[in-house]
Formats: C-alpha cells, structure tokens, sequence
C-alpha cells in the first residue's frame, strides 16, 4: 500500500504543477487581450477606418496603413501561395523518396523558423538597395518569404496524410500522376492545405520586422506599390513608442483591429479542420 | 537464407488443367519479385485464362497480392520494388519498360481490400474514369453511368442520390461503387485483391455473385484469405506459400485431390 500511495502523491504533485504552468500560461494571454481590448475599444469608432494617420494632437484614422497591409499581405499570398503548393506537392507527390526532399523539408523548416527581421534584412539586400528605395513590392516579397515554408509545411503535411490506398485506387483506373494529384489528391486535402494558406495569412498580418525595411511606411493615402506603404504593424510600432497620446490610442486600436483579424481567420481555419476530420 | 535446389525445381502441376478451348489472357513466366534486397517472388509462371476466374490463396505473406500487384504494375508507384521475368497480356510483354502504365491499368483493372472511393460524388466517381478515355456527350455519359452502377448492383440503391458523396455510402455499397468505377474504364482484366475482407457476410454474398456475372466479360483474378470464397467463385485456384507458387489447377481438384501435401495441408486448415 506504501508503493500505492507514493505513486498516487506523485500524481497528485504532477497533477497541481501542470495545473499551476497552464494557468500561469493563460493568466499572462488573458492579461495581454484584457489590456489590448480594454485600450483598444475606445479608440475604435468609425473614422479609424475612414480617416488617414493624423499628425500628432489632430484626429485621424488608420485607414492608409490597413489598406497598404490588406494590399501587401494579398500580394505576398499571392506570391507564396502558388510557390508553396507546388513546392509542396513536389515534396508529397513526386519526390517522397528523394533524397532532395528531405534536403529541401531540412531548409525549409529552417526557413520556418528564420527570425522575420532577417527575412526583412534579405529582402532589403536583393530588392531595396538594388532599387534604390522602400516599396509595397519589396514589403509584399518579404511576406511572400515568410508564406512560402508555412505553405509548403501544410501541404506536404496534408498531402501526406491522403492515404496511398487512394492514390493507387486512383492508379488503377489509368490515371495520370498530374491528374491524381490535382482531382484526388488535392481534393482530399483540400480543407488542410486552405488553413495552411490561412494561417501563413495570419502569421504575416503582425509581421513589422520584414516591413521596416521593405515597405517602411507612409503618412498618406498610397497604394503605388512602387513607393513606401503603409502598414498596420509599422504604423503601430511608429505610434506605440511616440510620445503622443493620441497616436498611442490609435495603436492601441491598430492591435486590436490585427488581433481580432487574426481570431477570425483562426476561427475559419479551425472550422476547415473540423469539416475535414467529419467527411 | 539460401534456397534449396529441390525448392526451386518446377514444383507447379500444369498438367493437371486441360487448356483445350481455353486462351491465356495474361501469361507469367519466370517471373520473381524484389522489395529491396528481399525476393517475394520465386520463379512464378501461371496463367490466367480468358472468361475465366482465377483465386490466389495461401497464408499471409505468401507474395499473392504482390503477384497481383505485379499485373497492373502497381508496385511501379514505389521505389526499390522490381519485376524480372515476364508478363504477358495478350502477347504484349507489360514488364517492358515502354510499357504505358496508364493505358495498361485501363485495361487491368483493380479492386482493393479497403474500399476506396474517391472524395466526389456517386456519379462523378465513375463518370470520372470515363472522361479519361472518351470525349461522350452529356446523355451517353448517363448511360455509361447507369449501366456500370447496373453492373455492380449497386443502381437501384443510389439512382437517387448519384450527387451524394462517394464516401457517404456504407462499406458493402463502397466497395460496389468501386467495382462499378472499375467496370466503367471497360477493362479487359480485373483484379480483386481481398475484395470482401472487409465487408459484412451479406455484402460478401453479393460481392461474389458480382463476380461470378462479371467473369462472362471480363478475366478476372481474385487474392482471398477465404478458402470457401475461392471454392464459390473461381474455376482455377493456384496455391501460394512463402514466395511461391506451389500448385495451379481447376479449382474442384485443388479442393478435392491437391497433388502437393502444403496444398493439402493448408486447405484442411493444418497451416495458415
């Protein structure tokens, strides 16, 4: 009985410290959206959305940084999209058991991982300096970098997951490879490689680093992508470190606006997910 | 592991099947089979024979499906995985590496252990196949449809529901509609590797007596783990164990007179 109580002590003591990391893990999450909501819910109202960054101690919006960011993040999903499905196909389809694959899974898993301020600094080498200035173009190709490894991950991963029972059914009706991939293979994987793509968007959404030396940013109303754009997590990190009050309410509001982004693309990925497990 | 000489000697009883009025549809001779290093096949040469049923058995690992495997060139989808010898279909060597594999495997069809419809419709799963080959119109394709569903005896319990979801039907039905899938590309061969292995006992039923309607069309090969299934529906039986092929005959003398004591045995339930 001795030997029966320790180990039933030692549960209970396993038990209370993962209890206690989990609740220390929420307690700072629930603290940072409980701040983040209760700074950012006032400053939202309409004119956030309707009115450009205001020079300190005049009224204003974030209209030109959210648009600059919805363009450049459709432009780098755009770019890295296509990019990471092909790639990812390669991996999973054609080339599983290639010793390129796993070179390539090795590379990429690094890439996925690569502090984003170097993905900025790289773009800044290849595109800024060689341009001469900032741009949209060069803020969207630094997503696009940052896209291409999740992409590539999800749909390598979900691929994978499509049981070779099916690709042989597919096989042995005379199938081609190319169309196996694209009517069977994808379509079973379909709802997994679309929260993929999801979730690239949101890791992107908040990225500054990248865009600090790409795209830089703008006070105006601009969607040349040739020239300096504005970006909600710029905008945020210009505002938040300002001294102003006004403009750190408005990145109070920029954060929640990300934030709630974000949960919602979670949301609908999560639900993807779920419909894929259920069919 | 060196194999004995007396292993190798033609151990098959050829003799035994009287070939008059019979054609061979797929001819194996001397074929062996590697997964790497390893030899799952040894020296095997079978027959089968059009308008005929032919039944694989043995114990598990015996190499059966692997043969199967073999006559669609499935394996060709992995790395590592060899044939040497030679198959024939209708004279035309399909080891040869010229050999188009799509073609062949429309003409070598394949049903699996697990049912595997595709993540479509009822209709599309077969319509899909279809498209490949012919360019038909809109009704033609209908009918194509109807009548593969015909038959695999699956029509008249999803005629209204065609736009369902392959994969919403129960296993039974399942693996109908990929025997129907199969039965639309008009293959000439067809190859069921453990069909009903994993069905219900009335779904079995129905599945054999599909088979045994199919066989005026089509060659058909079968792999089961079910001696009373290989009973019902083959006209010839061939006897695998560890890699080879011990014993081919019609199937009434390899269930009632085996020439070959692992026949014997294995059939009286002694193994396997």
């Amino acid at each position: 009985m001795a030997l029966y109580d320790t180990r039933r002590r030692r549960n209970h003591i396993a038990v209370a410290l993962a209890i206690g990391a989990t609740l220390f893990g929420l307690a700072w999450l629930v603290l940072i959206l409980a701040v983040l909501l209760w700074e950012g819910f006032s400053g939202l109202s309409l004119a956030v959305f309707t009115q450009m960054t205001p020079p300190p101690g005049s009224a204003g919006g974030l209209l030109n940084p959210i648009a600059g960011s919805l363009a450049m993040t459709v432009i780098a999903v755009l770019i890295g999209t296509p990019l990471g499905i092909l790639a990812g196909t390669y991996m999973a389809e054609y080339g599983r058991y290639d010793k390129l694959t796993s070179v390539v899974r090795f590379i990429n898993d690094i890439l996925l991982s690569a502090p984003s301020i170097v993905v900025g600094l790289f773009v800044y080498e290849i595109v800024v300096a060689q341009v001469g200035h900032f741009s949209g173009w060069a803020g969207a190709i630094a997503l696009a970098v940052i896209v291409v490894p999740v992409v590539v991950r999800t749909t390598e991963d979900m691929l994978v997951l499509v049981p070779d029972t099916l690709r042989e059914a597919a096989a042995s009706i005379g199938l081609p490879r190319s169309l196996m991939i694209r009517k069977v293979a994808y379509r079973a994987a379909r709802a997994g490689m679309i929260t993929g793509v999801l979730l690239a968007v949101a890791r992107i959404s908040g990225e500054t680093a990248p865009l600090l030396f790409t795209a830089l940013n703008n006070q105006f109303w601009s969607l040349d992508m040739n020239a300096p754009v504005a970006s909600l997590p710029v905008v945020i990190f210009q505002f938040a470190l300002s001294p102003y009050k006004d403009w750190q309410a408005l990145a109070w509001t920029g954060a929640l606006i990300i934030t709630l982004a974000v949960l919602a693309l979670s949301i609908i990925a999560r639900t993807l997910a779920a419909q894929r497990k259920s069919s | 592991m060196s194999v004995a000489p007396i292993v190798t000697a033609p151990t098959v009883t050829h003799a035994a099947v009287d070939t008059e009025g019979l054609t061979e549809k797929v001819s194996v001779r001397d074929l062996d089979f590697f997964y790497g290093d390893h030899r799952a096949l040894k020296n095997i040469n079978v027959a089968l024979y059009r308008g005929k049923v032919t039944a694989f058995i043995g114990p598990s690992g015996c190499g059966k499906s692997t043969l199967l495997r073999v006559l669609n060139r499935m394996y060709d989808l992995y790395p590592n995985q060899r044939a040497t010898g030679h198959v024939t279909l209708d004279n035309n060597d399909i080891l040869s590496p010229s050999q188009d594999l799509n073609l062949l495997r429309a003409k070598v069809g394949m049903v699996f252990q697990k049912p595997t419809p595709f993540p479509m419709t009822i209709y599309e799963n077969i319509a899909f196949g279809i498209r490949l080959y012919e360019r038909l119109s809109k009704s033609e394709l209908d009918d194509r449809v109807q009548h593969a569903l015909e038959r695999a005896a699956l029509w008249a319990e999803v005629k209204d529901k065609l736009g369902a979801n392959g994969q919403s039907l129960s296993g039974g039905q399942q693996q109908r509609l990929c025997i129907a899938r199969t039965v639309a590309v008009r293959p000439e061969v067809i190859l069921f590797d453990e069909p009903c292995s994993a069905l219900d006992p009335i779904s079995t039923a129905k599945i054999e007596e599909l088979i045994d309607e199919l066989k005026d069309d089509y060659t058909i090969a079968i792999v089961t783990h079910n001696m009373q299934q290989a009973a019902r529906v083959s006209d010839f039986t061939a006897f695998m164990y560890l890699g080879e092929l011990v014993e081919f005959g019609e199937t009434t003398r390899i269930f009632t007179t085996p020439s070959d004591r692992r026949t014997q045995d294995y059939i009286t339930g002694r193994f396997g």
